[in-house]
């Protein structure tokens, strides 16, 4: 990948990211920032690779502490943002019972 | 030192499916941001990770496999045990700590790549050390974002010159990578420095900034994560990183934006004007007296109203009242009150943190409005019922130039008939102004927690048959 590609697709995705929210409810602003997070969590497969090529003992634990960081950031990202958006499922409808407590 | 290998060149198996990654990713956040489809955004989104993260064990050259099973075992545990366990009010914080985990996991990525040495020229170099910087600011400033929203750290913690300690961080931090790129492949001490240096930045930016401005800055370390990861991806050549990171830095942006503007403030305004704690509540002193009033007599004035507005806040979230208010709502509807929410677009710590507490307690959202919506509704409101909020219905903000919130749009809860007011006690609100709506003659004071308060009031509605 050239230096000016990276650069259009740089370009491209900062618009993308734009559009895509631009029109969001306030309703869903939690959620939506909750799965935003969840997606920079791939940057666990950059850490996996940075753990994968490591050789010192230094390199491999700040590798170690990347990859379990980064997972920590995208199934922590996940489970909440899912939980959060379980809530909007059959909101149409009033609901009588309220859950659990 | 190997190189690292020329991902473009490897397996297009593992190229595709970034790709594939990139466009689920990108179709989740679409679908996540219309309430109808949200739910299934996040299991799309959630695809492309499991894609991603699967074909990244087949890539080229790797070694220390045990190593990479273990940490990603282990941190998914971790983090799939908190992610259930945690409250839906305490949401605000938990996104902070996995965003400042999504930072560490950048500035870890620059700092391996740059302790091997790098192999990306000057301007790999340069990108992972910017990757790095913004990523360790990210790291430390959400761990005291999750520190003060968890209540771990109470008081904003100020000192002369802070701003200025701030921007020599800054400077130490960026000469240290400036030096790193100058000497690729060195001692690794510029490395360290540079990384150091970041990570007190983060705290130093990140210490004084009161707790009701903290939902701008998650959202702000959010976008900031995303560009760090975006930059790693840039130096490692990875396609995946570099689009969901900027998608993630520009829309988190936006979002930050639009915060910061539902608040009247600029991000600088936000980051170094030190607002949100008593220590610098202004403005002019409030006259009057606050008068308190039983849950019996608030019951039957909301039993024989004909239009109620609830306002809710905060405290709503801490007392985990949403449910007993939607409770004591429904029974009001049962007897042909016309009831409405009004939700201002800061209430609590995050935009949209009251509309998830409604949603979860099971609030339909045609009875919700925003600020725009609903704000002209309250001069035909018998009762508007304020619980827990403060700030977004001080009336300061519209009259008083010397309040640091003037300007601030909010909730005009003061032009309804009747106020009543749910509150823990009489302590000012997280900006520590005093609130003038307290004190107007329309308004009553209903002290307690909102929970129990909700109880007396349905217990109270109920006793009327």
């Amino acid at each position: 990948m050239t230096g000016i590609v990276a650069l259009y697709i740089f370009m491209l995705a900062a618009f993308t990211g734009y559009e895509v929210i631009s029109r969001v409810p306030v309703i869903l602003h939690t959620p939506l920032m909750s799965g935003s997070n969840f997606v920079h969590g791939i940057v666990l497969v950059g850490a996996m690779v940075a753990l994968g090529n490591a050789h010192s003992p230094l390199e491999k634990t700040i590798g170690f502490f990347g990859v379990l960081l980064a997972a920590g950031n995208a199934v922590g990202g996940y489970v909440v943002t899912e939980r959060m958006l379980e809530m909007f499922k059959s909101s149409k409808a009033p609901r009588s019972a309220p859950g659990e407590r | 030192m190997p190189a690292t290998p020329a991902p473009w060149s490897a397996g297009s198996l593992i190229q595709a499916s970034y790709f594939v990654t990139a466009v689920l990713f990108i179709t989740g956040l679409k679908r996540m941001s219309s309430p109808v489809s949200a739910r299934s955004g996040i299991i799309w989104a959630g695809a492309g990770m499991l894609v991603a993260t699967l074909v990244t064990f087949a890539y080229p050259g790797m070694s220390n496999y045990p190593l990479i099973g273990a940490a990603l075992v282990l941190g998914a545990a971790l983090a799939w045990w908190s992610g259930k366990r945690v409250a839906m009010t305490n949401m605000p914080q938990m996104i902070a700590l996995y965003n400042g985990m999504g930072g560490g996991a950048a500035a870890s990525i620059a700092a391996v790549e740059l302790y091997r040495g790098g192999s990306g020229g000057a301007v790999g170099t340069t990108l992972a050390v910017v990757g790095g910087l913004i990523g360790a600011v990210s790291f430390s400033g959400s761990a005291i974002a999750f520190a003060k929203l968890q209540g771990l750290i109470k008081r904003s913690i100020r000192f002369p010159g802070q701003q200025i300690v701030s921007l020599l961080l800054l400077a130490a931090a960026l000469l240290q990578g400036v030096l790193e790129v100058a000497h690729p492949g060195g001692s690794g001490v510029y490395v360290t420095g540079l990384l150091i240096f970041a990570l007190l930045l983060g705290l130093a930016m990140t210490l004084p900034i009161g707790g009701a401005d903290m939902p701008v800055v998650i959202s702000l370390y959010n976008a900031l994560t995303g560009l760090a990861v975006a930059f790693e991806g840039f130096a490692l050549h990875n396609a995946a990183m570099i689009i969901a990171g900027t998608v993630v830095g520009s829309a988190g942006t936006l979002l930050t934006q639009l915060m910061a503007k539902a608040m009247n403030r600029s991000l600088g305004n936000v980051l170094f004007s030190g607002f949100g704690e008593g220590s610098v509540a202004g403005g002019g002193e409030v006259s009057g007296s606050l008068k308190t009033i039983e849950a019996s007599d608030v019951g039957v004035m909301l039993a024989f109203a004909q239009k109620v507005i609830v306002v809710p806040g905060y405290g709503m979230a801490v007392a985990q009242a949403q449910h007993k208010i939607w409770e004591l709502c429904q029974l009001l509807i049962d007897r042909g009150v016309t009831v409405r929410f009004a939700i201002h677009p800061v209430a609590g710590r995050m935009p949209g943190h009251m509309n998830v507490l409604l949603a979860e307690a099971g609030v339909p959202y045609d009875l919700i409005g925003d600020l725009e919506e609903i704000n002209g509704e309250f001069d035909t409101a018998d009762v508007a019922l304020v619980i827990g909020a403060n700030d977004v219905v001080n009336p300061v903000a519209r009259t008083d130039k010397s309040s640091p919130i003037y300007g601030m749009p909010i909730l005009n809860a003061d032009r309804a008939q009747n106020v009543i007011v749910i509150k823990r006690g009489q302590g000012a609100g997280f900006s520590g102004i005093e609130n003038a709506l307290f004190y107007l003659d329309n308004t009553r004071m209903l002290y307690g927690d909102a929970q129990k308060v909700g109880s007396a009031l349905i217990a109270a509605i109920k006793a009327l048959g």
